[in-house]
């Protein structure tokens, strides 16, 4: 028998960055009893690095824009498989759910008649993000934490769930452990929000943190629902690539929305080379009119290094494999150039982009106001996740929810910078109202004490594991995270990915000998051997999606198919657990209705 | 161009505990945090350490390296004595949990106490605020927080009298001066300050500005401006005289 403490709710919250905040307040404002868990203190999730800004049509800069344009350049960046009812529901909703920030106490930057001040961002065709120079995670997530501690919702601080409980076919509520003391603990709900974020740790070069072990997605899984889009695996195209021990930490895209350009070892500003035709008429012609855009001249076009992420990714990688690399390994970001063009160009770096400055000045020893960054593609973000609906934010499985990076849909094969941030709010909201909604219409959930014993045996095998042959967790999720960089990562091949996944198999086998040292106080080593099972499952995922994809589109690029296939356009890649281990099907998407199609037509223009 | 270096590591519980020492490999670039990971992945498995960024942005892995309240994953190796052993150890104002974890607990537990945000009346139609950059640099700075607590734990109030209940630290006092010089915020928390938040504790020794790995001017933007209010709230003779007269005790 596991023991182990109770805790009541109408509606547990997993995970506290953006979306888990945004949900817990909706769901308490509802009249819900809330409980919010998270892995780390509050306020240290993966919100908090988010830097460039928050993508809401205001147009309080340029007064072009509006949901509709927001909508079609979310479709146009997502490559078209996106769930058109999210990207349509979050253009409209973003506006209101920002200013609702500022109402709560966020302190954006602003314009010169005191509103809310927007910059431009990758694929955006007006500027669109809200922000506070480049540390605009940390106000949102600062915003919501001191809104969200006034509102009656019980916080567990540095608490992982192991798995969901189901009651019949609906969720009753999750099993955890706390870090502290290791000891076990039942939350029951009527209604479950998954708000866990990403899936980077399964990657060797990665933006994300030790938290972002898909959690959400694996448990999501396992309990049953369906997973989608786990193909599209975003390479954030700046990431640092020097020192060794920092490859992988962002390097905000604010930085290009300044001016910042992208230059071989030659000097040469290769994004000119290579512009997709669809966006070929937003483009600007040359370096003239690429600097007249990010000075605001709304005659001018965007550079071609605010092209879409998947696309800038893709064409660094291109110039380091044919050899016209930085000197470790990265192609150049010049944001210093700028001071041939503007007086005071130090002072203005340095109060539009503080952090950038500030991490390239501590970290290795590069004054960003005097020479170009070395950077390069880094693990980022998952645009699929939990399959939702799109307007409840509810998944296949009844009374469970997922919202922000952990769901998918809204981005589809490639999400545009400043769109997660407005996604977490959005879609926070819509999961915390649903689920107090669905935990308000529906009974009490009975647990079944046989999941309990099930994951409480999962979690403390670790601890009784003597078969000789025993295996060190950190050494696996190594092992993962190198040959999935190798093999799954931004250029895809299927004899590669039949490798990936014949090793993921032989990674879960040698995962069931894990052995753990010491006590089950916040112990690392166990805290890890309980996340493989995530990340194993996550990457599965990815792989096997991945595969059935036999196209390039957005972020998932495959080298032996290295074009879009209009049929395979039509459908999403869903994932679904059965008898036989994991079920890959294709599902056609759903018909758009006409008038969101106009929308995409006029906005071609 | 890899060597090795020693690591002094504190190991222990609520209990007690000793340092102890390891030898890793040292890379360049290597900061103190990877040091760490790399000794909890080959040596040390079920060692303690709290880490999110790994940037400097999210204030976890708050600790004292040789002596020094740092951030791990901001303290170059190539900036310590490496002839030497490197000894990290956990905060020391704050409550072991394990190896170099804490209890930070009462910092969330203090904030909650803070009358929180409280708008005026927006400006405009549609529910929004006309305010001027230059009226929120000031606190856009004291907003730069990431609550590595490192303030609150050099703070002598707090590091050597343990004065918790009576005291906010800097943090706090940064937190509670963003809300008072918000220009649109209308809450008054010049009594609370003084009465509950015991301003006049901090007699500004600014070891808390020493430390802030943001470099927010915590002493003198923050706390003595924040002091300076109470004083002409509470202390002024005028003002003492006016309140006196008309009984209002509100900003």
């Amino acid at each position: 028998m596991v023991q182990y403490d109770t805790h009541e709710h109408d509606v547990l919250v997993i995970g506290a960055g953006g979306a888990g905040l945004r949900a817990a307040i909706e769901a308490s404002a509802q009249g819900a009893k809330v409980g919010l868990v998270c892995k780390s203190l509050l306020g240290k999730a993966h919100t908090v690095m988010a830097e460039g800004g928050v993508a809401a049509a205001l147009a309080n800069v340029d007064d072009r824009d509006n949901w509709k344009v927001h909508f079609a350049d979310t479709m146009r960046g997502g490559q078209y498989v996106n769930n058109w009812r999210m990207a349509e529901l979050h253009a409209k909703e973003a506006p209101d759910r920002v200013r609702e920030l500022e109402a709560w106490g966020a302190v954006f930057d602003r314009t010169k008649d005191g509103r809310i001040l927007q910059r431009n961002f990758g694929g955006h065709r007006y500027p669109r993000l809200a922000h506070v120079g480049d540390r605009t995670g940390l106000e949102m997530i600062r915003t919501l934490q001191d809104y969200g501690i006034h509102k009656g919702i019980d916080v567990f601080m540095e608490f992982t769930i192991i798995g969901l409980i189901k009651d019949g076919a609906r969720v009753a509520g999750a099993f955890a452990y706390d870090r502290e003391r290791g000891l076990f603990h039942l939350f029951t709900a009527r209604a479950v929000v998954i708000a866990t974020g990403g899936i980077g740790r399964a990657y060797k070069i990665t933006s994300n943190s030790w938290e972002y072990t898909g959690d959400g997605q694996a448990m999501a899984y396992d309990a049953g629902a369906d997973l989608m889009d786990m193909e599209f695996v975003q390479f954030h195209p700046t990431g640092m690539v020097w020192p060794l021990s920092v490859a992988g930490i962002l390097v905000t895209e604010g930085v290009r929305g300044e001016g910042g350009i992208l230059k071989n070892k030659d000097g040469h500003r290769f994004m000119f080379d290579d512009i997709p035709e669809n966006y070929r008429q937003q483009t600007a012609d040359n370096e003239e009119e690429g600097w007249r855009y990010c000075q605001g001249d709304k005659n001018a076009r965007r550079p071609p290094e605010l092209l879409t992420r998947d696309h800038v990714a893709r064409c660094i990688v291109r110039e380091i494999k044919e050899g016209r690399g930085s000197p470790h390994g990265g192609v150049f970001l010049d944001i210093a150039w700028i001071k041939k063009k503007i007086p005071n160009a130090e002072e203005h770096i340095k109060r539009k982009l503080p952090s950038m400055y500030h991490q390239f000045l501590k970290l290795a020893d590069i004054d960003i106001t005097k020479v170009p960054m070395e950077v390069g593609p880094t693990t980022h973000y998952m645009m699929g996740g939990i399959r939702v609906d799109g307007d409840s934010q509810m998944s296949t499985v009844p009374g469970l929810f997922a919202a922000g990076e952990s769901a998918a849909g809204l981005h589809g094969a490639n999400r545009l910078g400043g769109n997660s941030l407005s996604d977490l709010l959005v879609f926070g909201k819509r999961a915390g109202e649903y689920a107090a909604k669905f935990a308000k219409e529906n009974g009490p959930v009975a647990v079944d004490q046989r999941q309990i014993e099930e994951l409480g045996r999962r979690a403390l095998a670790p601890f009784e594991e003597n078969s000789g042959n025993h295996e060190s967790p950190y050494q696996i999720q190594k092992e993962l995270q190198t040959r999935m960089q190798e093999l799954v990562g931004i250029v895809r091949r299927e004899d590669e990915m039949n490798q990936a996944l014949e090793l993921i198999g032989e990674l879960k086998e040698r995962a069931k000998h894990v052995r753990v040292e010491g006590n089950r106080m916040y112990n690392a080593g166990w805290h890890l051997s309980i996340d493989l099972h995530n990340l194993l499952t996550v990457s599965e995922a990815i792989t096997r999606a991945a595969l059935v994809r036999k196209e390039s589109r957005g972020a998932h690029f495959r080298d032996d198919y290295p074009n879009k296939d209009n049929t395979l356009g039509g459908f999403n890649v869903v994932l679904r657990k059965s008898t036989e281990g994991m079920k890959v099907s294709m599902e056609p998407l759903r018909e758009m209705p006409a008038e969101l199609k106009q929308i995409i037509e006029e906005q071609q223009k | 161009m890899s060597s090795t270096a020693t690591f002094k590591i504190w190991r222990g519980d609520a209990n007690g505990g000793e340092f102890r020492d390891y030898q890793a490999r040292v890379d360049e670039g290597m900061v103190v945090l990877d040091a760490v990971h790399q000794i909890q992945a080959e040596q040390a498995p079920d060692m303690a350490v709290r880490w999110n960024c790994k940037a400097g942005k999210c204030g976890s892995c708050s600790s004292e390296i040789n002596g020094m309240p740092k951030l791990m994953c901001m303290t170059r190796l190539s900036d310590l004595p490496l002839d030497q052993p490197v000894t990290v150890e956990p905060m020391h104002t704050f409550p072991i949990i394990k190896d170099l974890v804490t209890d930070v607990a009462w910092n969330y537990r203090a904030k909650k106490m803070i009358k929180p945000f409280s708008p005026r009346p927006p400006d405009a139609p549609d529910g929004t605020w006309r305010v001027a950059q230059a009226d929120i640099e000031r606190i856009q700075e004291f907003r730069k927080c990431i609550e590595c607590f490192l303030c609150q734990n050099v703070c002598h109030v707090l590091r050597e009298h343990h004065l918790e209940d009576k005291f906010i630290g800097p943090r706090l006092l940064t937190f509670t001066a963003a809300l008072e010089m918000h220009p649109v915020d209308i809450e008054d928390r010049l009594y609370d300050l003084r009465k509950l938040d015991g301003i006049g504790y901090c007699n500004i020794t600014k070891c808390c500005t020493k430390v802030c790995p943001e470099e927010i001017h915590i002493t003198d933007n923050a706390i003595i401006p924040l002091k300076e209010r109470v004083v002409d709230r509470f202390f002024d003779p005028v003002t003492r005289l006016m309140r006196a007269i008309t009984g209002d005790g509100k900003k």
